[in-house]
């Protein structure tokens, strides 16, 4: 292929690849921002979505099909399910702990991580799943690239949701007081603001997203397996610190950087494929040196 | 005689082992401002904190409206129409001015309503009003304290608490905050005012309360207080 196809379909793998990254991100960059919790079980709840959209998949499409019909529904009921896992995981395991040092919550996530892992695995034996769906090859062709419908659909459901969530976080009530909590609990209280209420609204926020980037990625890639989200846990971890961990539009900047980095590197001549996650961790690793406050974020005293 | 808007009865308030409040009582009736003097360490902001529910009491009774609030969550206590100014403001810096005023106005659901009361805490503070969109860090100490006044009006309070609203500020802003607390008053607020300037504090109180280690040692009309130069000095020094 031409350069400038070859640089064309990397755009497209970026974008794709750094919409998922972007999505869980967020809610890594959501809790952090309000609780200072880095949650390492967030990754998980990606990899729970995906096999709760894959359950209903399998429940609608004998009725729906499994075309966007039955992918929908899906998604939606994947995003209400894992968001309330992540409300029932900050009730059970980080609420009893908002006073405890910071390193008992972090082990405890852990072992969030390390729970949700296993009992999936306990479910599926540790094999792939197909996610199989009707959605065809049909698309674009720009050249010699070709770019599917389905590509383009995933992109842009990633952006509408975090459009969504930069407005609501902006604009709304329970948004502004998300905000505010990450300032000064107690001055929360005074003013009425239920803070273990809404720190549950920001986990089944940020779980929900998760999940619904889980689903578009079993869509996408067409499996699924137990282990799928300790990776990408990882990197939505580098694309916020990059983007800049608390901050919004930070997360989403890192994401998709990221996953165009990503797609991008694999293209230097001398480094495959096989190193891509090199390059990726070399870049978390050069941010964390130089600019550990990331992009967008502002500095702050205290750190992890 | 008025209704207690608020009564605390023998309240004993901890920090871990730390024997903050050991045994106050007091009244505030509706319409009133009343003082709650006392030196640094006194045990008045841990007062306003076991009233607000931020530190509850561990023995005692807080009644607020006829409701007992001893052990109610911080925010539902909030919710009921008692609001804490706290010690230092605690504006949320990073976020507008007028944000923080929403934030204030949090349990008012109307978007509307909430509208209306910003525009009347921005009549009643004009330098709010100009800086409406900017970052509340930006402000001065005293614009600070307004704002974090005008904050706590969105909510319409019935019972306001004020921790040191003076604290750090030059003499002419003093005199300011404290003109404003007068007019709050005039229109019905009822007020708990902790200061550590208990001049300036006794001049607006119709009722003052003087604290030393915990406890109450003084209680009396602001008049009389005010009158009694030997006290002023061997409690509030000076
Ligand atoms: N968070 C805390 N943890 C432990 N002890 C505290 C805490 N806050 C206050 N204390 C202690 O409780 C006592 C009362 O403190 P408090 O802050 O209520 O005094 P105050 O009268 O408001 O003083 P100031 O005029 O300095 O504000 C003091 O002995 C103080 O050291
Ligand atoms: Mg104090």
């Amino acid at each position: 292929m031409p350069l400038q196809e070859i640089l064309l379909q990397q755009l497209a793998n970026g974008l794709i690849l750094g919409s998922f990254y972007a999505l869980v991100a967020l809610g890594y960059s959501m809790v952090y921002g309000v609780i200072k919790l880095l949650n390492f079980a967030h990754g998980d709840l990606y990899m729970v979505g995906a096999f709760a959209g894959f359950g209903c998949l399998s429940l609608f499409s004998g009725w729906l099909g499994a075309g966007w019909a039955g992918i929908v529904p899906s998604i939606l009921l994947s995003m209400v399910a894992v968001g309330m896992l992540g409300v029932v995981i900050d009730r059970v395991a980080y609420r009893p702990l908002r006073e405890a040092p910071k390193l008992s919550v972090l082990i405890t996530a852990l072992a969030v991580s390390m729970l949700l892992e296993n009992t999936v695995l306990a479910f599926t034996g540790g094999q792939f799943t197909a996610f199989s769906t009707d959605l065809g090859f049909t698309g674009i062709d720009l050249g010699l690239v070709h770019v599917t419908y389905t590509q383009m659909v995933l992109v842009g459901t990633s952006i509408v949701l975090m459009v969504v969530l930069e407005l609501f976080v902006s604009r709304t009530r329970y948004g502004r007081a998300m905000r505010a909590i990450a300032i000064d609990q107690d001055a929360c209280r005074l003013m009425g603001i239920d803070v273990n209420r809404t720190i549950a609204l920001t986990f089944f926020i940020g779980s929900a997203l998760a999940a619904a980037s889980g689903v578009l990625a079993g869509v996408y890639y067409g499996s699924i397996n137990f282990f799928m989200g300790f990776l990408i846990g990882l990197k939505a971890f580098t694309a916020a610190v990059i983007g800049g961990i608390g901050n919004i539009p930070g997360a989403m900047l890192g994401g998709l950087l990221l996953g165009l980095l990503e797609a991008f590197g694999t293209q230097i001549p001398g480094i495959g494929g096989q190193w891509k996650d090199v390059f990726v961790f070399a870049f978390l690793i050069l941010f964390l040196v130089f600019r550990p406050t990331g992009i967008l974020g502002k500095p702050e005293v205290e750190r992890m | 005689m008025s209704e207690a808007v608020l009564r605390l009865e023998a309240v004993e308030t901890y920090y871990g082992e730390i024997h903050a409040l050991r045994g106050i009582g007091f009244e505030v009736r509706e319409g009133q401002v009343v003082a709650l003097l006392g030196a640094n360490g006194a045990g008045k902001s841990t007062s306003l904190r076991t009233i607000s529910g931020l530190v509850p009491a561990r023995r005692g009774k807080v009644t607020f409206l006829g409701q007992d609030i001893t052990r109610m969550p911080a925010h539902r206590i909030a919710q009921l129409g008692l609001v804490h100014v706290p010690e230092g403001r605690r504006i949320f810096k990073g976020m507008t001015i007028e944000e923080n005023l929403d934030l204030g106005g949090f349990t008012v659901l109307d978007a509307e309503e909430r509208r209306r009361r910003r525009e009347a805490a921005y009549a009643m503070f004009p330098i709010l009003a100009e800086r409406r969109h900017r970052d509340s860090s930006l402000l001065s100490g005293g614009e600070q304290q307004m704002l974090a006044i005008a904050r706590a009006l969105m909510a319409r309070p019935r019972l306001l608490l004020l921790d040191e609203p003076s604290m750090g500020l030059a003499p002419i802003l003093v005199q300011e905050i404290m003109r404003t607390i007068r007019r709050l008053n005039d229109s019905g607020t009822t007020v708990l005012l902790v200061e550590q300037n208990a001049r300036a504090a006794l001049r607006l109180a119709h009722y003052g309360c003087v604290m030393e280690t915990g406890r109450i040692v003084l209680a009396d009309e602001a008049a009389a207080l005010r009158a009694n130069e030997a006290l002023t000095k061997a409690y509030l020094g000076g």
